[in-house]
């Protein structure tokens, strides 16, 4: 779960890692009342990258142009995400500009720390056009993140002095936040100086989602929308797509698999959904609910392969939940002559073969004139 | 063969008086697995389907020999049974649980590395070696005895792809599911060493998924050392980036992990990399 820049703030304050004095709002009457000395720089609050390019960032050097500005950033649109709020902070003098973050490294399996003198950048860009401008360091397990290890860092950076010494705060403060609030990554870009001193500029921390369970004073997460809210509240795993052919099936492999062999034949996916593995009567029919909703939608297409998951569990479901557009089933594994049985009491076929399936619904989709969402002419 | 265990493995099952543990360790039987002990804190001294079950690993294995671990114990118990199963040296540890925090699992690869246990998982379906042994949650009935090893990141196309090879009269030395999770213990290049060294194994199939660079690493590893051929098959070729399809592991993070890269990867490597599921058999027929 990505946190927005202001929640990462608040955070990186809970462990005194140093960031400009800036406030949140929702309104541009609510400029007005900001205690800040002027010019500020006035950020959207989007969890979706790319929001300067997007002109989502722009300074203020009164309070009239900051409501100005903020007028014009509040409810835009930033690839697909309305802007909601802004964070308005007092505009610093950037010197030279850092990177630091710590990440979860899936090749060495360690929580590493990296470093760039080429900070306030694209960091793929640089580790893919200057790899020798990043500095590494695993966090050995067991042992911790040490002042050593941030001075070795810093060093690399060529940092003396006074930044040095707040390099080694800031990292460590940073490595502390990491683990204690379990983030999979935990970033600093650009980490710059200012007036002679480190200040975080930008925040960006996201959450492991396997660890919310821990941390219950969490903010909501925003990027989930209305229907993979509702999915992931059900303990299915559910992703929205552009098409309108929805899929659900068992195991994310499976499914991930299924998208791409309907898109094989030409079809366009409309969601992502692992119904699970052993999943019973009720995950099916939240599932075949939650799918149907989204506009736009076809044809829907099901594809299970009954390991721990019975057939006849999966049938039950999908007799229940008749679905308002046409569908296709493909079922096979445990408990498949049972399963079929109560699809065909209802006038359900399945098929077998799974490629012949995606084909069969692939052409449904293009055939149909019903439509989610749409009044049928 | 096959590789990491067999007939003679003692499975210990940790969590085996839950839903979960208590049905999977009765498949297990059935296959022919040996489990001969179960753990569960709170329920020392009772016994589960007539397996004892003991408060700790350590009376466990003074009591029955167990040699393996199986762990269904929820996510937030998770790491405390799997560091007990490392330390007390059972190997492999299998640990299906899904939902474990990443900073727990680093944790346990990391205990694992420096004492030489083996973690398969977390987030996987175990392992399977036809006519010997199961640990895990594959499915019975789909294997049979053969020269095709099998190691993969995804449960069902797994299932999936082993069904096709058993219809067409194929059987697998060992199917080993590595788990969907970002960090795991085994890699495919480890697994590929096992197949590698293994004298009943012919070719292996390895099912891969979009995230990570594991793949890209095997292929580095089958074109320096692999001597047997391999055949490919990737998820996740119209995933779109950002997005976690249903794996904490399946993630695009921006230019990295994507199957194309993948792809390239294994093809570079000598690799024949399947379009469709339904094309890994008619590709291992090829090269058996």
């Amino acid at each position: 779960m990505k946190l927005h820049e202001f929640q990462a703030k608040e955070m990186f304050a809970t462990y005194g890692i140093p960031t400009q004095k800036g406030l949140v709002i929702e309104d541009p009457a609510q400029v007005n009342s900001l205690s800040l000395k002027y010019p500020v720089v006035l950020k959207a609050q989007v969890l979706v990258g790319g929001r300067g390019k997007a002109g989502g960032i722009k300074l203020a050097a009164t309070s009239e142009e900051a409501r100005a500005r903020a007028a014009a950033i509040l409810g835009m649109d930033i690839k697909g995400e309305r802007v909601r709020r802004l964070l308005v902070a007092e505009a610093v003098d950037i010197g030279a500009e850092y990177y630091l973050a710590f990440i979860i490294d899936r090749t060495s399996r360690r929580l590493t720390a990296i470093a760039s003198a080429a900070g306030g950048i694209d960091i793929e860009e640089v580790a893919r056009t200057t790899p020798e401008k990043i500095a590494r360091q695993t966090v050995p397990p067991f042992v911790g993140f040490h002042s050593y290890h941030a001075r070795k860092l810093g060093r690399s950076l060529g940092l003396t002095g006074t930044l040095l010494s707040d390099f080694v705060t800031i990292a460590g403060a940073l490595a502390k936040l990491c683990i204690a609030e379990d983030a999979e990554l935990a970033e600093i870009n650009p980490l710059a100086v200012v007036g002679g001193r480190l200040l975080a500029v930008d925040a960006k921390v996201i959450i492991d989602d396997n660890a919310i369970f821990r941390h219950p004073a969490l903010p909501a997460n925003e990027e989930l929308t209305e229907l993979e809210r509702l999915a992931r509240s059900a303990g299915l795993a559910y992703v929205e797509l552009d098409g309108d052919i929805a899929i659900i099936g068992n195991g994310a492999g499976l499914v991930m698999s299924t998208l791409d062999v309907v898109a094989h034949y030409g079809g366009h996916p409309a969601n992502f959904l692992d119904v699970g593995g052993g999943a019973s009567t009720e995950n099916m029919r939240q599932s075949l609910a939650i799918v149907v909703r989204k506009p736009g939608v076809r044809a829907l297409f099901i594809n299970i392969f009954g390991g721990i998951t019975r057939c006849d569990d999966i049938a039950r479901g999908i007799v229940a939940t008749p679905p308002p557009v046409g569908m296709v089933v493909r079922l096979v594994g445990t408990n498949e002559a049972e399963g079929r049985k109560i699809l065909e009491a209802a006038g359900i076929s399945a098929y077998r073969d799974p490629q012949e399936a995606a084909q069969a619904v692939v052409a449904l989709a293009a055939s149909s004139t019903n439509q989610v969402g749409r009044v049928r002419k | 063969m096959g590789v990491l265990i067999s007939a003679k493995t003692r499975v210990l099952v940790q969590g085996i008086t839950g839903y979960q543990g208590e049905f999977h360790a009765a498949r297990m039987r059935e296959f022919g697995t040996q489990i001969v002990a179960g753990v569960t804190p709170g329920k020392g001294g009772t016994n589960a389907q007539g397996v004892p079950v003991f408060e700790t690993i350590a009376e466990a294995v003074a009591a029955t020999g167990a040699t393996a671990a199986c762990l269904f114990v929820p996510a937030r118990a998770a790491k405390d049974a799997a560091l007990e199963a490392i330390e007390e040296r059972l190997d492999p540890v299998v640990i299906i649980t899904e939902g474990i925090p990443v900073h727990d699992s680093v944790q346990i690869v990391a205990w694992a590395s420096q004492t030489g246990v083996r973690v398969i998982g977390p987030n996987c379906p175990g392992l399977t070696t036809p006519g010997q042994c199961k640990i895990g949650i594959m499915p019975n009935p789909l294997f049979t005895e053969g020269p095709v090893g099998v190691i993969s990141r995804s449960g069902t196309l797994t299932y999936e792809i082993v069904a096709a090879l058993t219809q067409h009269g194929i059987g697998e030395s060992t199917a080993l599911g590595l788990g969907g999770d970002p960090v795991v213990g085994m890699s495919f290049t480890e697994g590929l060493r096992l197949f590698e060294d293994d004298p009943q194994t012919k070719a292996v199939i390895l099912i891969g998924e979009i995230g990570g660079s594991a793949e890209e690493d095997a292929a580095q590893f089958i074109r320096a050392h692999m001597t047997k051929p391999v055949v490919g098959y990737i998820a996740g070729r119209t995933a779109p980036p950002g997005k976690r399809m249903g794996h904490a592991g399946a993630v695009i993070s921006g230019t990295a992990g994507t199957a194309a890269s993948k792809i390239a990867a294994l093809e570079a490597a000598g690799v024949k990399v399947a379009t469709l599921p339904s094309d890994v058999v008619r590709l291992v027929r090829e090269v058996l």
